[in-house]
């Protein structure tokens, strides 16, 4: 696990691991998927409360659990900031991860494909690629956007393409 | 003419201001109205060429596919005007595949299929085919507007749509299954996929429907650092498909940990996509019309113009359960092959005295059986050729793991488990 911060790395290793390789198309197998997936984010999510570091939500848009949607936020300077948060679960999953999107930052960040789809570090795809089957939605969310956040939300909110809601509110009232 | 007529309105009225006569200026008015008259015909009606029903080979300068059909009279393709028979589908319209769809157009190409769910805008203009009018369309519409006026012989079907979500995909594989184009046509709907996508969670949604399909496709590809590119050749069963060996790229040569990636996803430059393009439309048409040979992978390393070439067979442990199943379908046929290949040799043997003949699809036959017995010429995917390197790590064989680590419970509740975490995330 070379490039990645200690902090991310021992977070990684305490969420459960999946062992069902199954994507939306394959049935049965998927519901196991999805079940294992649940009970991942249900640990991971337990476990981000429990160390003061609650930084996500999210929850199946659709019953096959082939859409989630939610809130993911980072606190920068003692200010929160909030984004939506959607992807999808891709045809190929769990060969490839699911491609996590904030469309609120769509055309604010370099760091981005078109659409508000983060842009991971080098890092990223190879150790997914490596644990396939084992790592589903929480270990993508602990491995691709968190970093991504850490990273990038200093650099929007100092160069003032976002604004805390509340300097917006402000701001507008003035 | 357009910035003419502008000029000549600019020039009347100015004259309209200093005539001093005002008896002048009903008939400068009559003249200022004609020419905008003009102006909206120029607008408005911009030449269209009609559809032709027969490709011609007389060489006149009315014939959109002279140049082609002179590649039949000198003996290269056997018969150009099959092109009109095939069909085509491009996924991804691009910096490659937009390029790709309008040099088949040119080619008179049957029948193309266009996939993607992007918008065309400004930050594409670095890039070959779009225009800056365009802007804001999808890139399917915009691709159909130009295809259509470029030449109207060519059916176009357009899809905007995401092939890696399961709708999409669902349309997709069902786009490529309909027949009614050709329908004594084998096999799917279509002769050829053409991946033109940018990344690799859609390439293995196309390695996918071919697989299941048994669709032979060509993958295409530019690095994120626009200096090199490749194109491969996938023929379900036969070769090596694109989940049983990690991607292989082709080396810059530029150290990955020297190159400066922060700041930015990907550059682009017009130059390597449009080679990258004329590569796989090159071997597109050896492919559809029979001459020449397909490369099984082809390199391009633009820094040192360097091209390696290698070929790939198929992995008897890939991930992709439909892949092993049309590698056991490949293995059955063989005796079949086989006296294919014998009947072809004893048909074409006596023929050759009657001058220059095409073998026709060669590559399709000779080039894979001779692996199949020199197993030094196919490369396992740990020897790599010069030049080239794997993209991605293989997966650890997930089978190995005690089944400790893997969670057994499954008679667990789907509905209560999605409770569960809906509770957590309201507290
Ligand atoms: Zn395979």
């Amino acid at each position: 696990m070379e490039g990645w911060d200690p902090n991310t790395k021992s977070t990684l290793t305490k969420i459960p691991l999946l062992g069902t390789k199954a994507g939306p198309r394959d049935g049965a197998a998927w519901t196991q998927r999805l079940k294992e997936e649940y009970k991942a984010l249900i640990a991971y999510t337990q476990m981000n409360k429990s160390n003061d570091n609650d930084w996500f939500r999210i929850s199946a848009a659709n019953p096959e659990g082939t859409r989630w949607t939610g809130k993911c936020w980072y606190v920068h300077n003692l200010l929160k900031y909030e984004f939506d948060l959607q992807f999808d679960i891709p045809v190929t999953y769990p060969s490839t991860a699911p491609e996590l999107e904030l469309p609120q930052l769509d055309g604010k960040t370099q760091k981005m494909y078109r659409g508000g789809k983060i842009c991971l570090t080098v890092h990223f795809k190879p150790l997914w690629a490596k644990n396939c089957p084992r790592f589903g939605i929480a270990h993508a969310l602990c491995l691709g956007l968190a970093p991504w956040l850490a990273a990038e939300v200093p650099i929007l909110v100092d160069s003032g393409m976002i604004k805390h809601k509340d300097d917006a509110t402000t701001s507008t009232e003035s | 003419m357009e910035v003419e007529l502008k000029q000549l309105m600019a020039d009347l009225q100015s004259l309209n201001q200093s005539l001093p006569d005002p008896s002048l200026h009903a008939s400068l008015l009559k003249i200022q109205s004609r020419v905008e008259h003009l102006a909206s015909l120029a607008k408005s009606e911009p030449v269209r060429r009609s559809k032709v029903k027969d490709m011609s080979a007389e060489v006149v300068d009315s014939n959109p596919y002279s140049r082609l059909m002179a590649l039949q009279r000198m003996g290269i393709v056997e018969n150009y005007e099959r092109i009109r028979e095939f069909s085509v589908a491009i996924v991804g319209i691009g910096g490659v595949g937009s390029v790709a769809a309008e040099m088949l157009t040119r080619c008179g190409i049957g029948r193309l299929l266009l996939y993607d769910y992007d918008k065309v805008e400004l930050a594409n203009m670095n890039r070959l085919f779009f225009r800056p009018d365009q802007v804001g369309m999808t890139k399917t519409d915009a691709a159909v507007q130009t295809l259509s006026d470029i030449n109207p012989d060519v059916l176009l079907e357009s899809y905007t749509l995401n092939i890696t979500t399961v709708e999409g995909f669902e349309t997709f594989m069902s786009s490529l299954k309909n027949k009614s184009f050709c329908t004594s046509k084998q096999g799917s709907g279509v002769d050829l996929v053409l991946s033109c996508v940018d990344n690799y969670e859609a390439r293995m949604a196309v390695n996918q429907a071919c697989n299941e399909l048994s669709q032979t496709w060509l993958e295409s590809g530019v690095s994120e650092d626009a200096v090199s590119g490749h194109i491969q050749l996938l023929i379900p069963g036969e070769t090596a498909c694109f989940a049983c060996a990690p991607p292989l790229v082709v080396a810059s040569g530029v150290d990955e940990r020297t190159l400066k990636r922060e700041g930015v996803c990907a550059a682009s430059l017009p130059t390597t996509m449009g080679v990258v393009a004329g590569l796989l439309v090159q071997n597109t048409l050896k492919f559809l019309l029979g001459f020449g040979q397909v490369s099984p992978y082809l390199g391009y390393n633009s820094l040192k113009d360097f091209f390696p070439t290698m070929q790939m067979k198929p992995n008897p442990q890939c991930s992709n359960f439909a892949c092993l199943e049309r590698q056991k379908e490949y293995i059955l046929a063989k005796p079949a092959r086989d006296a294919a290949v014998k009947a072809k040799l004893e048909a074409e043997a006596p023929s050759t005295e009657e001058g220059p003949l095409h073998i026709d699809n060669e590559w399709n036959i000779s080039v894979v059986d001779d692996c199949e017995l020199d197993v030094s010429s196919a490369k396992s995917s740990d020897i790599l050729p010069e030049g080239l390197t794997h993209e991605l790590p293989v997966a650890d064989d997930f089978r190995n793991i005690p089944t400790s680590e893997a969670p057994t419970t499954d008679n667990e509740d789907l509905e209560e488990l999605r409770r569960q975490l809906e509770a957590i995330n309201s507290k």
